[in-house]
């Protein structure tokens, strides 16, 4: 096995090779896995054995926190800090409060989604192994990658060579350094 | 796209057509959400390029140029409005509102369909949605940042406009009235623009990471790799990215719908005749949609022309774009009917008064009928297809509709103002120059700032486009994928793996 080897990366032609080649992968028992496509490919997820992600659970809680601080900061102005009584109503009118909180309900929930996704996906990554193959440039034009990664257990350098070697429609495989 | 039985059996009994006769058939049967023979790379070139290249199409010059001079209006008027205050416009009592807040309600409404476009549409899976979301987008966030500009200038003295606007500790110790639909309307169009702006900028990262990919410059290529976040087009990335864009759309859906809902209620809350109404939420909102979508038309015929995007951009989609303005052109006659109606069977004086007033006695009477003209009479052409199919014809209409929807915020706004309970504080408005510099100047700045994506960015989203490539299908074993495209398409459903 080589030295300073992040992994065997190996392009296709086509989504169908990709999704078709993932599965062998995921098959033979390899986990630390990527496939890398030019457009998002719903059969993917199957194939490679990815979870689905704790996001919406994340921007659920950003949605109920955004909520929570709508509420409390008009409930912090209007009845602690302020209070001023205005046309009759109460300090506390909640039906008056549901615009403002109902907004910074939709702005937290974005917020979550947007950050929350770039921070599980590890982004930003300026610099990244697979960029050191120069075909990997196509990836986000015409072509399909799958990466193994060296640190996998099964991993076996002449082994997991051949192995991609073998799958059909293959057009290279690369090792990729550090 | 589930297919109708006839449309099966037509295909079984084509079987012995040849590949390139049943892709014709395909064409035929399903409407053309992209035309010409593209590969994942022609589409990546043919987007990626108008960003891309060194030369710059000498239209472009002459259109920034114009823009450019045009918003040099607003930046004058901007400056004149902060050394002498607001009586430089014609905003006085009675109208004590007038083309600012007309201005402001336009914008952010054209800013709508294009949170239509993105969100509603990706929930409701039309794939017409896919080419032309970028630009629609785009033109969401320079139509809210004009309308922005409105709130924060109208007063003459912005310095003083953040402490009503804005909860933030400030040295008076006081706070904004959070009971006012004016502050609502803040949270509203702010977290509006901070949305639509996310939305925008996460539906770019993967193309940015493909300009910079293609990107020969050094200097371009380095600014791609700063925003694209250092995107590598990953499965795992990819399975977060869209779910993250699938929530977004999800909260922008309600989001689009209440920010026209909260800024009608800036009307509707008050007590003034012709505007002390009930239904103004759902009337703005679907005000806002046909305005937007008149916008979106007036982009993008010019845009497919300029760019040779036509392969993109096909009729299809102009028709569809047509249709929604069409529909959504009748809920607002609707309710310009319900609104004199209401008038009319609500039997209050003051009601029935300003109907009258607006339709046929007052003075602004011709301005209802403009308005009628505009957005009642010109969309009725779309009913026949010579019309609906004609990207002239289209283009005239939208224009028409996009000034029908200035018009009707006129008559909303000032003829309601300007005969209210008492003739004694009863008065005419009338706009002065600066009021209509301010307005044609955030015409031009919009224009240049549409100019500036166009130029350094990608118009029509490729990632997306590449998965309305019959090449995108993820299907079972066949060695020339291209050539089974109706394989594809009309077996998908089956439930056997690839392998078997």
């Amino acid at each position: 096995m080589e030295k300073n080897l992040y992994g065997l990366l190996v392009e296709f032609d086509s989504p169908t090779a990709l999704v078709d080649a993932a599965r062998q992968v995921r098959d033979a028992g390899y986990t630390n896995t990527d496939a890398f496509s030019p457009f998002p490919i719903h059969s993917i997820d199957e194939a490679l054995g990815i979870k689905r992600s704790i996001l919406p659970y994340l921007c659920f809680a950003g949605g109920i926190l955004g909520l929570a601080s709508g509420i409390g900061l008009q409930y912090f102005v209007h009845v602690i800090d302020y209070p001023i009584i205005v046309g009759g109503r109460p300090h506390m009118s909640l039906p008056a409060m549901i615009p403002p909180a109902y907004e910074l309900t939709i702005l937290f929930t974005a917020f979550t989604a947007v950050f929350g996704m770039l921070f599980l996906n590890g982004l930003p990554r300026p610099y990244h192994p697979v960029f050191n193959i120069s075909r990997f440039g196509l990836a986000s034009r015409e072509k399909f990658f799958l990466l193994i990664e060296a640190s996998d257990e099964t991993f076996d350098y002449e082994t997991t060579r051949s192995f991609l070697e073998d799958l059909e429609g293959q057009q290279e495989v690369f090792d990729v350094p550090e | 796209m589930a297919l109708k039985e006839k449309e099966k059996d037509q295909i079984a009994t084509t079987s012995a057509l040849s590949p390139k006769e049943l892709r014709e058939m395909h064409r035929k049967l399903v409407p053309a959400m992209i035309e010409g023979d593209h590969t994942f790379g022609t589409v990546s070139d043919k987007i990626g390029d108008v960003a891309l290249k060194r030369k710059t199409p000498f239209h472009w010059f002459i259109g920034v140029a114009i823009a450019f001079c045009v918003a040099q209006l607003l930046l004058f008027t901007t400056i004149w409005l902060l050394l002498k205050g607001i009586g430089i416009w014609g905003t006085n009592q009675p109208a004590g509102w007038a083309f600012p807040i007309i201005n402001f309600v336009w914008w952010i409404g054209i800013g709508h369909a294009g949170t239509l476009i993105s969100a509603i549409l990706l929930l409701l899976n039309q794939k017409w949605r896919t080419s032309i979301n970028r630009f629609a987008e785009a033109m969401t966030l320079f139509a809210v940042a004009n309308a922005a500009i409105f709130p924060l200038v109208h007063t003459g003295r912005p310095w003083l406009a953040a402490y009503w606007l804005f909860p933030y500790p400030n040295v008076m110790g006081i706070w904004p009235q959070f009971r006012s639909p004016l502050i609502w309307d803040v949270f509203a169009v702010s977290t509006y623009a901070t949305v639509s702006l996310l939305f925008w900028y996460v539906g770019l990262i993967p193309d940015l990471a493909t300009l910079r990919d293609r990107a020969k410059n050094p200097f371009f290529k380095f600014i791609y790799s700063i925003f694209s976040w250092g995107w590598r087009g990953s499965a795992r990335h990819l399975h977060r990215y869209e779910l993250a864009y699938l929530i977004l759309a999800g909260i922008s859906t309600p989001l689009v719908l209440s920010v026209h809902s909260l800024v009608s209620l800036d009307f509707a809350v008050s007590q003034i005749p012709g505007w002390h109404a009930t239904f103004f939420p759902p009337y703005f909102v679907a005000g806002a949609i046909y305005a937007g979508f008149a916008m979106v038309l007036i982009l993008c015929i010019p845009l497919r022309h300029l760019y040779n995007m036509k392969d993109f951009i096909t009729h299809t989609h102009l028709v569809f774009c047509g249709k929604v303005m069409m529909a959504t052109g009748f809920i607002v006659v609707y309710s310009y009917v319900m609104e004199a109606f209401f008038g009319w069977y609500g039997a209050s004086q003051y009601e029935w008064f300003m109907i009258k007033n607006r339709i046929w006695e007052g003075p602004y009477f011709f301005m209802y009928w403009l308005l009628i003209l505009c957005n009642g009479m010109a969309i009725q052409l779309l009913w026949f297809k010579r019309f609906r199919e004609s990207e002239f014809w289209l283009f005239f209409v939208s224009v028409i509709v996009s000034i029908g929807m200035w018009l009707e915020r006129f008559v909303i706004i000032v003829t309601s103002l300007h005969r209210d309970f008492l003739p004694s504080s009863w008065g005419m408005y009338s706009p002065t120059v600066f009021d209509i510099t301010m307005f044609v100047g955030t015409l031009g700045f919009f224009f240049t700032l549409i100019y500036l994506f166009v130029r350094f960015l990608p118009v029509i989203s490729i990632f997306e486009v590449r998965t309305l490539l019959p090449a995108a299908n993820v299907h079972g074993h066949s060695e020339d994928f291209e050539e089974n495209v109706l394989e594809v398409e009309y077996t998908y459903d089956r439930t056997d793996p690839p392998n078997a």
